[in-house]
């Protein structure tokens, strides 16, 4: 027996018709040849050739920082993005608004049974070009299959590594009464695509998700020299969620300007329609940053000179405040508080 | 946006702000309840009572569809989609409130009912159409607004033939539970409870009309207002009260003229008079039992309710003990008068039907209103 199988018998993984079967998560040929002939063909790189149980990486300048996040965005393909690009984005961003710069990525993909291989050919392809985009490597993966009915398609969980230079600290705990907040751009794009595309909602809004990673932009507000001390993106929960974050670690309340905050026409008009307040809508591809009211200028500059800080604001001041609540002028002209949602306002945003 | 930012506008509300400054009349105080949840929810989010005078008060009415559903009629819902199998339909906010043995739609969801949250009764039929083999039932809650598409769509599926398709109806009327209110002990004994007048629904108006509100104006002496669910409607409906309670008028106005005429909605009342009948008395979580106050099938629509279908028995639960939502509701307290609010009962754990919804009292004060408790107790 020569252990070779004769040229012309070796079936080739048919990603144009095929679909994932139990064999592709069984530890045999036919898994070996979905990572190889799909995930290494998009994502190959030096740490992935090493091919072993674990990828040795070098190590960085400063400290580690890692961050984890799980995918199960519904649909899996929306205006804007999919979920492997978003895979991509949600993890290098929250590594990014540490303060630290993304260098590598690992990916865990669970498929369901049935799912075509074409559809996961583009998530993959998606994934390879953000990756490539944001300057990380896929450096360790795995892949799971679970029987039909017991997944939705596929679900991704992707960890990232960077390096935080010294002298670099930010911090949710670090807002202070004086502060500025800032965005960098329209709330409430992502999850309002997500929503345009569901089937007992759809609406047909040109609308497209923010998704993108920001690790450009956050270099360049470091770069600024402003003295930055909160940096997150406001995903689940949107602006409201992430802000009173903030201000409960740090002990502090936030005042919001209504009218400062950038929402799209289209945006504030699904909103209006739904009923919903584009504060509590999800981001994929924004920041909300806290520093220094006298380097705010410099930082709005800097932020407001890259394409994905252009319509950049300062949105909020930081208050003494021991209940920590966060409160916003209205446009109309009255006061309220803007509080965590309660309850789910849409499942599997993200 | 446009039709919408022009009823908004913050410099026209400065205007409206000076123009009710202007004509209160410092020695006395103005308390206006807004029945309608919508209003509640547009006072709260955009600060209303901030552009208001210190002796101008809002007291929040029980106009939340979702908060005065009572125990008793999720918990047949809940039996539905647990005990019986079927795929119960329902609208967003119905799904978070609390049922009896701690459960809600959310958790029987949770344990494998059949729950759909749905944007409107056509996709509880769709829902049918696409499951003949399942019982599809439409928990069909909520005010004059909702109804008249509830009964197209029980109409609909009768010219369908639509034979898994049912409707769990406790729909509820506006009349009788602003009259509930004013009938209420504390209210009619002048001087506990002052109820000065009435901002008027909107949504529900433009079905019923402005002249179901006569009599309270006439009977009760209390003006009645019709608003918009605009925040500058609301500040033009509450400067038209100051104007009436000043003059010592007591009638009814309509502020919402683009929307509401005297008769309402002729073609949306026979509907619902074709397809509805009044119930003798219908339990409202927070006012408890209210006369004449619900809807349910008529006979010939038999078929499609639900209530007959499953031959279900309605048991009454009482509320948490020391929820205050019936005193709330009615005016009597504040939602900071209660001994639970913000410390058990939260958005979060709703105890009573008052923080279940964003347009309930209680959700609403929380949600939008906590930091101005701070600012009283703090010197």
């Amino acid at each position: 027996m020569s252990g070779q199988v004769k040229k012309g018998y070796a079936r080739p993984l048919d990603i144009k018709h095929g679909r994932v079967d139990m064999s592709h998560g069984g530890g045999g040929r036919a898994m070996v040849q979905l990572i190889t002939d799909l995930f290494a063909r998009h994502l190959s790189n030096e740490y992935l050739a090493q091919g072993n149980d674990g990828t040795c990486l070098p190590l960085g300048e400063g400290k580690l920082v890692v961050s984890t996040d799980s995918h199960v965005v519904s649909p899996i393909f929306f205006p804007g993005g999919d979920i492997g690009c978003l895979s991509v984005h949600g993890t290098v961003n929250d590594v990014a608004v540490m303060g630290a710069t993304p260098l590598y990525l690992t990916a865990g993909f669970i498929l369901e049974e049935g799912f075509p291989l074409a559809d996961l050919a583009r998530i993959v392809e998606s994934m390879a070009r953000a990756a490539n985009e944001a300057g990380v490597k896929l450096v360790a993966g795995d892949t799971k299959v679970v029987e039909q009915g017991k997944g939705d398609g596929v679900f991704i969980t992707t960890t990232g590594i960077g390096f935080l230079p010294d002298g670099i600290h930010l911090s949710g705990d670090l807002a202070r009464p004086g502060d500025l907040l800032l965005v960098s751009g329209s709330v409430g794009d992502h999850g309002v695509a997500i929503m345009s595309k569901r089937e007992n909602l759809s609406f047909d809004a040109p609308i497209l998700s923010d998704t993108a990673a920001l690790n450009g932009l956050t270099a360049a507000m470091l770069a600024s020299g402003a003295a930055i001390r909160v940096m997150r993106d406001p995903t689940r929960g949107g602006l409201a969620a992430t802000i009173n974050e903030v201000a409960h670690q740090s002990g502090v309340g936030i005042h919001l300007e209504e009218a400062a905050i950038p929402v799209k026409p289209e945006v504030e008009a699904a909103c209006e329609l739904l009923g919903l307040d584009p504060v509590n809508i999800a981001n994929e591809g924004k920041l909300i940053a806290v520093c220094a009211a006298e380097d705010a200028d410099k930082l709005l500059a800097a932020m407001r000179a890259h394409p994905q800080g252009r319509e950049a604001a300062v949105i909020g001041k930081v208050v003494e405040d021991a209940n920590a609540f966060v409160q916003m002028k209205t446009k109309f002209g009255g006061r309220r508080m803007v509080d965590w949602l309660s309850g789910e306002q849409l499942p599997r945003i993200c | 946006m446009k039709y919408v930012d022009e009823y908004r506008d913050g410099e026209v509300a400065q205007g409206l702000a000076k123009a009710i400054a202007a004509e209160v009349r410092p020695d006395r105080r103005y308390n206006f309840m807004e029945f309608c949840g919508g209003h509640t929810h547009a006072i709260s989010r955009y600060g209303v009572p901030d552009l208001l005078p210190e002796n101008v008060r809002m007291i929040h009415g029980p106009g939340c569809p979702v908060c005065v559903l009572p125990i008793g009629r999720i918990d047949l819902a809940i039996q539905l989609a647990l005990e019986r199998g079927v795929i119960v339909c329902t609208y967003a906010d119905t799904v978070r409130v609390p049922a009896s043995n701690g459960l809600s739609l959310m958790k029987a969801k949770a344990r494998g009912g059949d729950i759909r949250m749905v944007y409107a009764v056509t996709d509880a039929l769709k829902i049918a159409r696409d499951n003949p083999g399942r019982e599809v039932v439409f928990f069909a809650i909520g005010f004059e607004t909702t109804t008249p598409p509830t009964a197209v769509a029980i109409k609909q599926a009768q010219a369908e033939g639509l034979k898994n398709f049912s409707v769990l109806c406790c729909h509820v009327l506006t009349p009788s539970a602003i009259m509930n209110i004013l009938e209420s002990p504390e209210v009619r004994e002048l001087g506990t409870v002052p109820l000065d007048g009435f901002i008027g629904p909107a949504h529900v108006s433009t079905v019923i009309g402005s002249r179901p509100y006569e009599f309270f104006a006439e009977e009760y002496r209390k003006p009645v207002v019709i608003a918009g669910f605009e925040p500058l409607d609301v500040m033009q409906a509450i400067l038209m009260l100051v104007r009436q309670v000043n003059e010592g008028r007591a009638e009814v106005e309509n502020e919402f003229t683009r929307a509401v005429t005297p008769e309402g909605n002729e073609k949306a009342q026979n509907l619902v008079s074709d397809v509805f009948e009044l119930r003798r008395s219908f339990e409202w979580r927070g006012l408890g039992e209210v006369p004449y106050s619900a809807l349910r099938i008529r006979e010939k629509y038999a078929e499609f309710d639900a209530e007959r279908r499953y031959q279900l028995e309605y048991h009454p639960v009482p509320d948490n003990k020391a929820c205050e939502c019936g005193a709330i509701l009615r005016g009597v307290k504040k939602p900071t008068d209660c001994k639970i609010f913000g410390t058990v009962c939260t958005p979060e754990n709703p105890m009573g039907s008052c923080m279940v919804s964003s347009e309930g009292a209680c959700a609403a004060h929380y949600t939008y209103g906590r930091h101005k408790d701070s600012e009283e107790v703090s010197p």
